[in-house]
């Protein structure tokens, strides 16, 4: 986005703010953040995050969710979700005290396992239901949990919405379902919430976590401590590299709450993610010189995922072999594999089918796309994430080159 | 005249269109003037306005939840449930004195009566927050970087425009906010190993054993979670110094590694000698499994630059017992001292021959937060790795996976770091100019500091050979000493507690970094601007006539 990156450049080397070179509203932003970061980005942060980005936090979390108050005191800003997620964890584990601490985690999702490993946590997976749209059933959650309690001391539960690879909004009856659950079978719930930006289905609509749980009151309201987690990574921002993020602690024991600044106080953060942050959530007011160019470039990443999308169907679903669920949000694709049986024999010979799939795909048209196995699929189904976060002739080539290998590959394993 | 309120005016009382806004100053004789602003200043400082008296409520209405929200039900996440090694975690440095040191300049802000205007915070090395100036060169290239439009403004020279150039072509889709290789982006590991080379006379290095990381605390974090396993007997056990830098001890307490403490001399400079670190490693052995050695060079706390000998010494001594080396060298260029080098672990490592070059295991760490950049902020930060075994190394390698990469913008700092401007460059005599004024400005400051405190009754301050700390050892008399202990405070901490009330000076208590029994220090950062330093080594030196004459 031209006016993040112009209010960071002019923070970065204020020379910038007294030249006539960048518009007036980069550099009121830019001299205004500069105040409150204490005249330099080449500060330390303070501990939780400067505190002015903290508010910023805390306004945007009010107004996104319309009333439903935030406190800036529960805000912690991160490197980004992963970095927010790894912190959690490290909260829970109890160093090698048996059972271990187990988290339930979706999939298919991100590998998980290495970060929850890394933290002496265990992974306890639930399955969403690849044959409507990814939901998440209630059932399947109980049955996890039940099977982890053999095995594990199960504290909380992970969701992603929207969901990532497999694009899938929650609804707010699914939502309550999921927070009822937690309240009931006493799991702290973090809900990462970080492709809430751009929503790709029509008529979809994001809610966050907190106003769902807000507004069914109590016994709900006051009692499930509720992790959400946010960055300026994805979105229209896309800002992975600059690492800006943020967490926001629900109903937390205060004195946990206090711990928890103590650990995030051993490493920095660095003070040009949280002004990517901190435009991200107060972005530009009509009127301002930067607003329209601002709108603009949010519309053309919108209206470019959209695109994406649409040709993406169009050209898979008219492939044999491949099908795929509504996306409704999130970054990628997921399609399904319908292998046939000479290529699944083949394929086990030395490696799962869809990794073989992919690695042929790599290999003969040099696109890189990722197995379903490696996001915790279970043998049996057969799928491959694709970024959709790419221009439209970038996804032009991709669809074209993933159609052809795929005739192709359905032809030679016939 | 003082701003006193914005206005607008609007004509078109149908339409509710702004068709006019203004600032309001009041005039010293009495009466107004209007200065008019354009609409869209007026709508930004309407909406900040706002968002401010927003941001009260919704602070006010939560608190108010937070006191009565908390029910009859229990929480699954309380002190007893969650993880107790972050409880056991202490990080003096920004610690109870920091929480003070806020509290009160809330308080000053509120109008509340002191006997000093101001919180000088001589606690951490923060150089830009003690009014220490960017560098020129350096800020140019990262603003390219985070807006790369601004290389068609040929108001930045060339050399500036040809690094941000490499950076970005580095970077996915020539953008520093993409996500780079989890070691960091290439072309930047190449650029530190050939920086590690020259500064090393031409001792080879491999950027393949070179991992960017966030600060060089990421990167020591990430090698102690390699190194601690085992069970009891079997507990992994690393050696620090002692005064130490809390980092480590932090990390230990968190991964529940076994703390070894080595004490360096406070009468010899805080001098290193193998018989201590013999001593330490003898008895640690009785009950852990001693893997690692940690020194810290130039030395924080303690400021001391280790001699050639010494650190031969160390390397011999962790070869015969077989120690991985972890050698944190952040302020190699914080170095003052007539007589006083930097000499690089590595460097002495590879000179001393192949009977300790090839087999020594040697961690050596650096960082963009010190030396004469001082950016804090952005969390650069660079290890290199030596003989580490390559299944090990492979594991590292996965292990940094875990958290994608470290912040692009601080690889990017770190590349201009390690390739600065050269002679015949356009940027190279400003470069030079500022680069020689930072250092020289923090040398005269470590004198100055030394001299001053030597001349203080009851304080012995060794000389302050390099980074950016004095330590002194200060004399507290039995009657503080009781006073504290009763109080279950360190004597030290008390003495801080009661300068920071004072003075408004906040310093760090010796007891956070570790000290010979019965002896008590504080650390003061010289990076306060000069005359500020000044007037905070006069008060400290008043304050501890008064201390000791209460305490007599």
């Amino acid at each position: 986005m031209s006016f993040s990156r112009q209010v960071i450049a002019s923070c970065i080397y204020p020379e910038l703010i007294d030249s006539d070179k960048m518009p007036l509203d980069v550099r009121e932003r830019a001299k205004t953040l500069l105040e409150c970061i204490g005249g330099s980005v080449g500060c330390y942060s303070d501990t939780i995050g400067i505190p002015i980005m903290r508010d910023s936090v805390s306004d945007f979390l009010t107004r996104r969710d319309e009333g439903v108050p935030s406190a800036s005191g529960n805000i912690f800003i991160t490197h980004g979700s992963d970095h927010g997620f790894g912190l959690l964890l490290t909260m829970l584990v109890r160093g090698d005290r048996s059972p271990l601490v187990g988290v339930l985690t979706p999939v298919p999702s991100q590998d998980f396992g290495n970060a929850l490993v890394a933290s002496g946590a265990t992974a306890v997976p639930y399955y969403l239901d690849g044959q409507q749209g990814w939901r998440l059933h209630t059932e399947e959650l109980q049955r996890a949990l039940r099977s982890a309690r053999e095995v594990c001391d199960p504290i909380a539960l992970y969701v992603i919405n929207p969901g990532d690879p497999t694009g899938h909004v929650q609804s707010r009856e699914s939502m309550e379902e999921i927070i009822r659950f937690v309240y009931e079978e006493k799991l702290l719930l973090f809900a990462n919430e970080d492709h809430q930006d751009i929503l790709i289905g029509e008529g979809c609509m994001f809610i966050s976590y907190k106003k769902v749980l807000a507004e069914m009151g109590s016994p709900f309201s006051d009692a499930v401590e509720l992790a959400s987690i946010h960055s300026a990574s994805k979105g229209f921002m896309g800002e992975g590299g600059l690492h800006g993020g943020y967490l926001e602690l629900v109903n937390f024991d205060p004195s946990v709450q206090i711990e928890f600044d103590r650990l995030i106080s051993l490493l920095g953060l660095p003070i040009i993610g949280q002004l990517a942050l901190e435009v991200m959530l107060n972005p530009l007011q009509p009127g301002e010189p930067s607003y329209e160019q601002y709108q603009e470039e949010i519309q053309h990443i919108r209206e470019t995922l959209v695109h994406n999308v649409t040709r993406a169907f169009e050209v898979l679903d008219s492939l044999p072999g491949i099908s795929c669920e509504p996306i409704n949000g999130g970054a990628s694709m997921f399609p399904r594999l319908h292998l046939p049986h000479i290529a699944i024999h083949q394929a086990k010979e030395e490696k799962l089918p869809d990794f073989f799939y992919c690695s042929r795909l790599l290999e003969q048209t040099g696109l890189c796309v990722c197995p379903g196995s490696d996001l915790g699929l279970p043998e049996g189904t057969y799928h491959i994430r694709l970024c959709i976060m790419t221009s439209v002739d970038t996804m032009e080539e991709v669809l074209r080159r993933l159609g052809k290998f795929h005739k192709q590959f359905m032809k030679d394993f016939s | 005249m003082w701003f006193w309120g914005v206005s607008a005016v609007i004509f078109d009382k149908g339409s509710r269109t702004i068709n006019d806004a203004c600032l309001i100053y009041c005039l010293p004789g009495g009466g107004v003037e209007l200065n008019p602003i354009p609409i869209s200043l007026y709508l930004y400082i309407l909406c900040y306005t706002i968002s401010l008296q927003q941001r009260g409520t919704s602070a006010a209405n939560m608190s108010q939840k937070e006191v009565n929200g908390s029910s009859h039900r229990g929480k699954v996440l309380t002190l007893e449930t969650m993880n107790q090694n972050v409880r056991q975690v202490e990080y003096a440095v920004r610690g109870p004195m920091v929480l003070r040191a806020v509290q009160i300049e809330e308080e000053l802000k509120k109008g509340v009566k002191k006997p000093f205007t101001e919180v000088i915070k001589a606690n951490v090395g923060d150089a830009h927050a003690m009014g220490q100036k960017p560098i020129t060169f350096i800020r140019q290239v990262l603003a390219l970087c985070a807006y790369p439009a601004l290389l068609e403004d040929d108001k930045f020279p060339e050399d500036a425009k040809l690094r941000a150039r490499r950076i970005l072509d580095g970077c996915g889709g020539q953008s520093i906010g993409a996500y780079s290789a989890s070691q960091g982006i290439e072309c930047i590991r190449k650029d530190v190993a050939s920086y590690i080379e020259k500064r090393d006379g031409g001792i080879p290095s491999n950027h393949e054993n070179i991992y960017l990381s966030t600060g060089a605390s990421d990167a020591i974090v990430t090698m102690l979670k390699l190194l601690i396993c085992g069970e009891g007997r079997t507990r992994t056990g690393v050696m620090i110094s002692i005064p130490q830098y809390p980092l480590y001890s932090a990390a230990l307490t968190e991964l529940q590694g076994v703390q070894i403490n080595y004490y360096l001399d406070e009468d010899k400079c805080w001098g290193l000698d193998v018989g201590e670190l013999r001593r330490s490693l003898t008895a640690a052995r009785e009950h852990c499994n001693p893997r690692a050695l940690c020194i810290i060079n130039p030395g924080n706390p303690t400021g001391q630059v280790q001699s050639r000998q010494c650190i031969e010494d160390v390397i011999r001594f962790a070869k015969e017992e077989g120690l991985l080396l972890m050698a944190d060298e952040v302020y190699q260029d914080n170095v003052y001292a007539e007589g006083c080098v930097f000499h690089s672990f590595k460097k002495v490592l590879f000179e001393m021959g192949p009977e300790f070059s090839s087999v020594v295991e040697l961690v050596s760490f650096h960082s963009t937060s010190k030396c004469y950049m001082g950016e804090c902020g952005f969390r650069g930060g660079y290890m290199e790795v030596v003989n580490l075994d390559p299944e090990v190394k492979a594991q590292l390698t996965k292990l940094v996976s875990v958290r994608l990469c470290s912040p692009v913008s601080g690889q990017a700092l770190m590349d201009v770091v390690v390739n600065p401007p050269q002679p015949g460059e356009p940027s190279y005599a400003t470069f030079t100019k500022e680069r020689a004024a930072v250092l020289a400005d923090l040398a005269e400051k470590a004198k100055l500091t030394e001299e001053s405190f030597n001349n203080v009754p009851g304080f012995h301050c060794n000389p302050v050979q390099g980074a950016m700390y004095t330590f002194p050892r200060i004399t507290i008399p039995q009657k503080a000493i009781d006073q504290a202990k009763a109080a279950g405070q360190a004597p030290d901490q008390m003495y801080c507690m009661k300068l920071l009330e004072t003075t408004g000076i906040c310093l760090v208590p010796g007891s956070g970094f570790g000290q010979r029994e019965g002896t008590f220090h504080f650390r003061m950062t010289i990076l306060p601007p000069k005359e500020k330093l000044k007037y905070v080594l006069e008060k400290i030196a008043e304050f501890n006539a008064q201390f000791l004459q209460d305490y007599s």
